[in-house]
């Protein structure tokens, strides 16, 4: 290493190719000096002021490092820059300092106090950062600290911190294994966690620390498939080859009874293509699957179907391995007629780079074996170019071969001549073991093939000669009366072909079908007497073989032949031919001393051999998880975690149960987005979630389930459920268009709502005042029936509605003809399903699943639950549930914020995170008394704890600039079990930025956020029809946006339309004399312009809004929201 | 997962290594490098090779290798995609993946490389995300930053790693609002010596170059959507919108990305747009052989054929040719025995033709093999499989983009087996 033109390199970081260090030892002479000098010239920068000079200093180091040369011996000069202001410094030196701590502990240890200074910043960057670093530093020291670091930062608010903790488990866990168990403590933490940024870093640390513990994944299995779609790539692998292997343990194979399926069961289990009509039929089939499952057939558990359909649209990913990781969850979980998926992803795969193929034709060549059938459409392409790679082109050979039957072995022998005439030997070679296999495996080509391989005895190259010898040996062993004159032309060829193998398989021909070729025989052995001095040992130990063969068997014309043989074989320099000659002579020259073996000479040798099976080397490899490493290399790779077999029974479903409220996303952690819809994204989600404040009565109702991850997935999981009710084999569920439409789920969803909140508005006004029992009661039924309706209702709108209505008995039917109809239905369904009154286990499970997974926001507190006529639909297990849950919130009793009950209230704080504390809030709508320009936020505490909490009050606020926060007053104490409400304001200076505060109780602190949706930046005003005319005539041009809709058919009617508006927006209306249009009018809160919104209704259903306001951006979302309000 | 990554040039020198976890000797390469040695071809090395304490998973490209050292079972492909992730990425930074480029940025391709990776696993590979963080450099930031001493770090935090549409940067403006979409297809196909049509089919891609600001959201509908058969997205496309209306619907990452790719379904016939004739032959008595091409429009759909290259890998055997082209011109590399005739625009009427004498070493027997012809061509203003963009409509921003949409069909693996 020349320490000039090293130098060089350093500073422009150019230098020339050949240059002479290149890997070279930098131990060598006259080298010393002067790198020492180059460095004290680099710490000399790295000591100076400027920031510059130690950029450039460092900038030379890392290219050092770069370059793999030491440059240990400058760590004190680079870590004492581990504190410095510029950021491009600091990350380098985090390189270097990465790169070397392990060789200079000590010295290392200096830079600790600045990561832990970093990982209490308040920016979640840096605290992500920080930790970072301090884990990828490998020095056993600050284990302790590192533990400490990561289990902060795994409750930390910022869920790009809490992956980076998920990313230091594995880190920490390699540095010092002892701490496996705390590590596992963190990991089950965070595999709790519900957003998209964490999932995968958690379960990749799941995988390298406690591969074992499956047992961790059952509570947030279906979360995980869920979340699946919108997890990043990377991740995606990761969890799709852990669940591969948990869902070998958990369920059923699906192929054990496969003539069960094919009896149209498949259909009902599988199918899910039809649709609309399926909806009654379905529930007849659905009785008989239940009949049927007494019978105990297969029936796939809903969680293995969830798996399977939430992760077939990842095929469609641009990323390879997630390609390929759902090709072999298919392949190892999905029933037979379903894997066929997989091959078009999977053939699309070998278009894209060569060794991006190698794997998946690997991969592609031991599914074929299995299930020949997936691929054969796609047989041409695995055609062989020219150009490809010599190992793609000689695993494409072994798909065409795996592929090759009865029908399609003329075309795939053609391909295989023009492939035998290649440039590239080793292919060449290989193509004929393939012609091979073909003529065993199809008893029909095998003489074609055979004279195709003779007619390749006259090539010019030695090498195709002699694989044909090879393999006609093979082939021949199979058959070989028929074919003695291909042997006599084989013998004649012995002549001519050098290659040892293929000598030594035409003398092996010989020799065992001696009897066919009585004349040649003794010749051959002549001639190789004559070379048998000069042939290689395999050749050799061949002849000694056809010496012995023949002696036994025409002992009169070659016994002075063999013996000369082995008498040659006797003095030969290899000592296994003397052995072998030795032995031979023994055995079949009869002397006085031979025992009585010689007697079997000849059934020694010239027992009948079996044929030789030619099968494919990828035979049996699917015992590895398909596309893992092991897999490729055909051996076991260290860290492989062996797929296990299916179990004989299932175990226990109910497992992967989750408590409901944990699957409750909340307000503020919006970070994941469901499906491929994420983009259409938060705006618009956060905007629904604005659309229905008014209709829960209380806490229960979060809006995000809306919003939550699982929204439309849990929408497809209650259609499974749905049927399950009934008949207990749910999962026939279709993936179809209804289950796929997440927003249009909502949206029904939320029209779904706004009838509820009607009606039960109706309800209410009788028993107002106590906020009875019996309304809640009600409303539990209600909700009882919704999360019956609701899977149904995506199939017909209308029905889901109706039934609904009939069921809730209270309440007034203000509505339509059919709904007898659907009631009388209703009634005979409940009759159906009466007798499987004891609910088969999976009956309970689905149920619950049913509820944790799509019927949260509908959930309100309500005193225990009477067992009302619609009980009967439910198991008894439910109903347990259901007691179970209202009990544990009916805590939250709604009294207190009883005088807002018609606002949607979003949450907080949630009890498990607050450690018993659970936090509320809503927009109350009121106006705040202390400053007019503040929206009002009503927030109830609830202590669920066994202990008291004193001191609630609030610190810490981080805001946009701008906006203003009025605090709360502090509660001095929260007795166990008690619900109190407090207000507070907060001036969102008319955006939509969270205000960012910390909850603070007597022992600990919450990061909690509060989010605005736009409708709630604004309070009423009354104006009349002219004020607004007028004000509307100035707000004209860029300040007006129109949109045109078509209502939504139940909100055609003036009262719905205005209920929705409100609902959406603080506004209140404006008289107006016609009746076609709705108009309402407010201001915004903080800067009191003016927000005018128009609804001009016109023949079926059309529609036209308008909205003024002089901030556009409000205006904007308001449009958005309203919209959405009245379409759906 | 992926425990160090080691650059290699054609020539088997390192010439960069990074480790995520502790340090791995570069003596561990050597197994690979002499693996490469015995290959002919750098392609033919195994992606994955098995050493005794490693495994050692690399790709080839731009005739560099990226060899990855793996400790424990990981799925192969998830090493080799993320390989060629990193490579594109140096493509996307610096316009080119070389040797020589990778060593004048070394200092960036370690940043890069440090935030791709975290201890293995990768943690931020989406351009957009990367090009906050890290500046790519440009000819006028070098020289600012040698003026300065400014960095190319950037001094914002990667708040995209945050978002939830994690492929788009924060907060994007333009004075023009532009997105383009070029519909490229290739014609994937093997011909034998007849001219008849082996196999072939249709690969498409649609890559994006958006300049829109703040959140736009796209919709892009085609007028024939039927003709897709199986598609893969990039990860902004909401797939569940594709599978009820067909239609690609959108938030965009900036600048420049690949969209979708498809593939036309194989009921449809494919237009092959041009016809070859040829014979080469080798004659059995003197050394020499005869080839003759000529090639002539087909199925061209009145467009103009160009850029036409005909490439043959000559037997070994084959010393030197001796041709006359009727248009464009010839090479033929002696070393690699690779003969090359570059023809350009392809005359309708007059289809251009190329013939001569090869002579082959004498004493050496009659080739065996007669060598497939590589066709490269291209076609301007044509998707071949008919596919046609109907409209692309933007919403969630009030400004009018500028909106292009350019078709081009090229030949892909387009081989004629002689």
């Amino acid at each position: 290493m020349s320490a000039s033109s090293a130098f060089n390199d350093e500073k422009g970081g150019s230098s020339s190719v050949g240059e002479p260090e290149y890997g070279h030892d930098p131990a060598s002479g006259g080298i010393f000096s002067s790198d020492y000098k180059r460095h004290d010239d680099l710490k000399e920068m790295l000591d100076s002021n400027k920031d510059s000079l130690k950029l450039e200093a460092m900038k030379r180091i890392v290219a050092m490092v770069a370059r793999g040369k030491n440059a240990s011996d400058l760590f004190p000069a680079v870590v004492k820059n581990v504190a410095c202001k510029n950021i491009e410094v600091k990350k380098l030196v985090y390189v270097y300092l990465v790169r070397y701590a392990e060789e200079q502990q000590d010295l290392a240890l200096l830079s600790i106090s600045t990561f832990q200074r970093g990982l209490k910043d308040p920016n979640q960057l840096i605290r992500a950062s920080a930790l970072r670093v301090l884990s990828s530093i490998r020095v056993t020291i600050i284990v302790p600290i590192m533990m400490l670091a990561i289990k902060e930062a795994a409750s930390d608010m910022s869920p790009y911190v809490r992956k980076t903790a998920a990313h230091a488990i594995p880190k920490l866990y390699s540095l010092d294994p002892e701490q496996k168990d705390q590590l596992i403590e963190v990991i089950e933490k965070l595999l709790a966690d519900k957003t998209t940024l964490v999932a995968g870093s958690v379960v990749m640390a799941f995988e390298e620390v406690c591969p074992e513990r499956i047992d961790l994944i059952h509570k947030n299995y279906r979360k995980l498939c869920n979340l699946l779609i919108d997890v990043e790539e990377w991740g995606q692998v990761v969890i799709i080859n852990m669940l591969t292997r948990y869902a070998r343990t958990q369920f059923l194979n699906p192929n054990i009874n496969e003539s069960l399926l094919e009896e149209g069961g498949e259909k009902t289990f599988y199918g899910s293509e039809e649709d609309e009509d399926e909806d009654d039929e379905d529930k007849d089939k659905k009785a008989e699957v239940a009949t049927m499952a007494k019978r105990k057939p297969y029936v796939m558990d809903p969680d293995h179907r969830l798996l399977l359909r939430n992760t077939k649209p990842l095929l469609q990913s641009r990323n390879a391995a997630v390609v390929m990781a759902v090709a072999q969850l298919y392949f190892h979980l999905a029933p037979k007629a379903e894997v066929g998926v997989i091959a078009k992803a999977l053939v699309r795969l070998l278009r894209s780079h060569s060794e991006v193929q190698y794997v998946v034709l690997q991969n592609v060549a031991t599914m074929t074996i299995k299930r020949r059938g997936m691929f054969e459409p796609y047989l041409k392409s695995f055609y062989i170019r020219s150009t490809d790679p010599t190992q793609i082109k000689v695993l494409k050979l072994e798909v065409l071969t795996n592929l090759a039957n009865e029908t399609n072995i003329s075309t795939i022998l053609r391909e295989f001549q023009t492939y035998i005439k290649s440039m590239d030997k080793d292919f060449v070679a290989a193509t004929i073991q393939a012609i091979g296999r073909c003529a065993t495996n199809i008893g029909e080509v095998r003489d074609t093939c055979l004279n195709g391989l003779v007619q390749l005895l006259s090539n010019r190259d030695e090498l195709v000669v002699a694989e044909s010898v090879v393999v006609i040996k093979k082939l021949l062993q199979m058959q070989p009366e028929k074919h003695s004159d291909i042997i006599k032309h084989m013998a004649k060829l012995i002549d001519n072909i050098q290659v040892p193998m293929a000598r030594a398989s035409i003398l092996w021909l010989i020799g065992e079908y001696c009897e066919h070729v009585p004349k040649i025989s003794p010749d051959v052995l002549r001639k190789m007497a004559k070379s048998f001095t000069n042939e290689e040992d395999i050749v050799k130990l061949q002849i000694i073989n056809l010496a012995a063969k023949l002696y036994l068997t025409n002992s009169k014309q070659t016994k002075l032949l063999t013996q000369y043989v082995l008498n040659l074989a006797k003095y030969d320099q290899n000592y296994d031919i003397r052995d072998r000659a030795r032995f031979i002579r023994q055995l079949i020259v009869p002397t006085e001393k031979s025992g009585a073996l010689s007697k079997y000479a000849k059934k020694l040798f010239l027992a009948l051999k079996p044929a030789p099976v030619l099968e494919s080397p990828f035979k049996d490899r699917d015992h590895f998880q398909l596309g893992s490493l092991s897999h490729l290399l055909n051996a076991k790779a260290g860290g492989y975690q062996e797929l296990p077999d299916w179990p004989e029974a299932a175990p226990d479903p109910s497992v992967r149960n989750v408590e409901v409220f944990t699957l409750l996303e909340r307000v503020t952690t919006l970070t994941s987005v469901p499906e491929w819809t994420k983009c259409s994204s938060r705006e618009k989600r956060k905007e629904k979630k604005v659309e229905k404040p008014f209709y829960s009565d209380s806490e229960g109702e979060s809006g995000p389930t809306e919003s939550a991850d699982s929204e439309s997935d849990s929408a497809n999981g209650s259609e499974s459920v749905s049927g399950s009710e009934v008949s207990g084999s749910g999962s026939e569920s279709e993936e179809s268009e209804e289950g796929s439409e997440s927003e249009e789920e909502e949206e029904e969803e939320d029209e779904e709502k706004d009838k509820k909140k009607k009606k039960k508005e109706l309800k209410k006004k009788p028993v107002q005042e106590s906020e009875s029992e019996q309304s809640s009661e009600e409303e539990e039924e209600e909700r009882k029936h919704e999360r019956k309706s609701k899977p149904r209702k995506s199939d017909s709108e209308t029905e889901s509605g109706d039934e609904e209505e009939s069921e809730s008995e209270s309440s007034q039917s203000e509505s339509d003809e059919s709904e007898s109809e659907a009631e009388v239905k209703k009634k005979k369904k409940a009759a159906q399903s009466k007798p499987p009154a004891k609910p088969v286990k999976t009956d309970g499970k689905k149920e619950k699943k049913e509820m944790s997974l799509l019927d949260l926001d509908d959930f309100e507190p309500a005193p225990s639950p009477q067992v009302t006529p619609v009980n009967s639909f439910l198991s008894s297990s439910l109903v347990t549930d259901l007691e179970g849950l209202s009990l544990s919130d009916s805590v939250l009793s709604p009294a207190t914020i009883a005088p807002s009950s018609a606002l949607k209230s979003y949450e907080l704080l949630h009890r498990i995170t607050g450690e018993g504390l659970s936090v509320e809030y809503c927009f109350s709508r009121q106006p705040f008394s202390p400053d007019a320009n503040m929206v009002a936020v009503q927030i109830q505490f609830t202590n669920n704890a066994t202990s008291d909490t004193k001191n609630l009050h609030m610190e810490d606020v981080k805001l946009q600039s701008g906006m203003r926060v009025k605090e709360f007053p502090e509660i001095e104490l929260l007795p166990a079990g008690e619900t109190t409400t407090a207000v507070m304001g907060i001036d969102f200076c008319d955006s939509t930025q969270a205000a960012n505060f910390q909850l603070c109780t007597h022992t600990r602190k919450f990061f909690v956020s509060i989010q605005p949706p736009v409708g709630e930046l604004m309070r009423p005003i009354f104006l009349t029809e002219n004020e607004f005319k007028k004000e509307q005539g100035q707000l004209m041009g860029m300040n007006e946006i129109t949109e045109r809709l078509t209502l939504d058919v139940k909100c055609r009617n003036e009262h719905t339309i205005v209920q929705r508006v409100t609902t959406a927006a603080n506004l209140s209306r404006v008289p107006c004399g016609s009746d076609k249009e709705c108009r309402f009018a407010g201001r915004t809160v903080t800067s009191s312009s003016l927000v005018l919104v128009t609804v001009a209704t016109k023949e079926e259903g059309a529609a036209q809004l308008t909205v003024n306001c002089e901030k556009m951006v409000i205006g904007t979302m308001l449009v958005k929201d309203i919209l959405q309000a009245l379409t759906q | 997962m992926i425990h160090s990554l080691f650059l290699i040039n054609h020539t088997g020198d390192i010439f960069l290594e990074k480790h995520w976890k502790s340090v791995i000797s570069r003596g561990v390469c050597d197994y690979f490098l002499e693996v490469k040695e015995k290959a002919v071809e750098p392609e033919n090395v195994p992606p994955v090779l098995q050493t005794p304490h490693h495994y050692l998973i690399s790709i080839y490209r731009d005739k560099l290798f990226f060899l990855s050292v793996i400790q424990t079972e990981v799925p192969p492909l998830f090493v080799i995609e993320f390989l060629h992730r990193v490579a594109d990425t140096f493509q996307d930074y610096f316009g080119e993946c070389s040797e020589s480029i990778i060593k004048d940025n070394v200092v960036t391709v370690y940043e890069l490389l440090e935030e791709m990776l975290d201890n293995g696993f990768p943690l931020a590979t989406e351009s957009n995300i990367l090009k906050e963080m890290i500046k790519p450099p440009t000819i006028l930031r070098s020289v600012v930053n040698t003026l300065t001493g400014s960095s190319n770090v950037g001094d914002k935090l990667p708040t995209g790693q945050l978002s939830n549409i994690p492929w788009r940067r924060a907060a994007v403006k333009y004075t023009n609002n532009e997105a383009y979409f070029d519909v490229i297809e290739e014609i994937d196909a093997i011909l034998d010596k007849s001219g008849m049509t082996v196999f072939a089919e249709i690969q498409g891609v649609i890559e994006a170059c958006t300049r829109l600001s703040g959140m736009p959201d796209l919709t892009l509908s085609f007028m024939n959507p039927r003709l897709l058969d199986d598609v893969s997205f990039h990860p902004c496309v909401r797939f569940k919108r594709w599978e009820s209306e067909r239609v690609l619907s959108f938030i965009p990452p900036d600048g420049n990305f690949t969209l979708m790719t498809y593939h036309v379904s194989s009921q449809n016939l494919v237009a092959i747009p041009v016809y070859v004739k040829q014979n080469i032959s080798f004659f059995e008595t003197g050394s020499c052989g005869r080839l003759d091409i000529t090639i002539g429009p087909k199925q061209t759909m009145g467009k103009m054929v160009e850029g036409l290259m005909v490439t043959v890998h000559m037997p070994k055997a084959v010393l030197s040719v001796n041709l006359t082209a009727s248009q464009g011109n010839y090479t033929y590399d002696l070393a690699t025995k690779v003969l090359v005739w570059d023809i350009g625009k392809l005359n309708p009427q007059k289809p251009p033709n190329l013939r001569g004498t090869l002579s082959v070493q004498s004493g050496a027997p009659r080739p065996e093999e007669n060598p497939a012809l590589d066709i490269k061509l291209k076609i301007q203003q044509l998707a071949i499989s008919g596919l046609k963009v109907n409209r692309l409509d933007m919403y969630g921003e009030k400004y009018k983009p500028f909106k292009g949409v350019k078709y081009m069909t090229k030949a892909g693996k387009f081989q004629v087996r002689t």
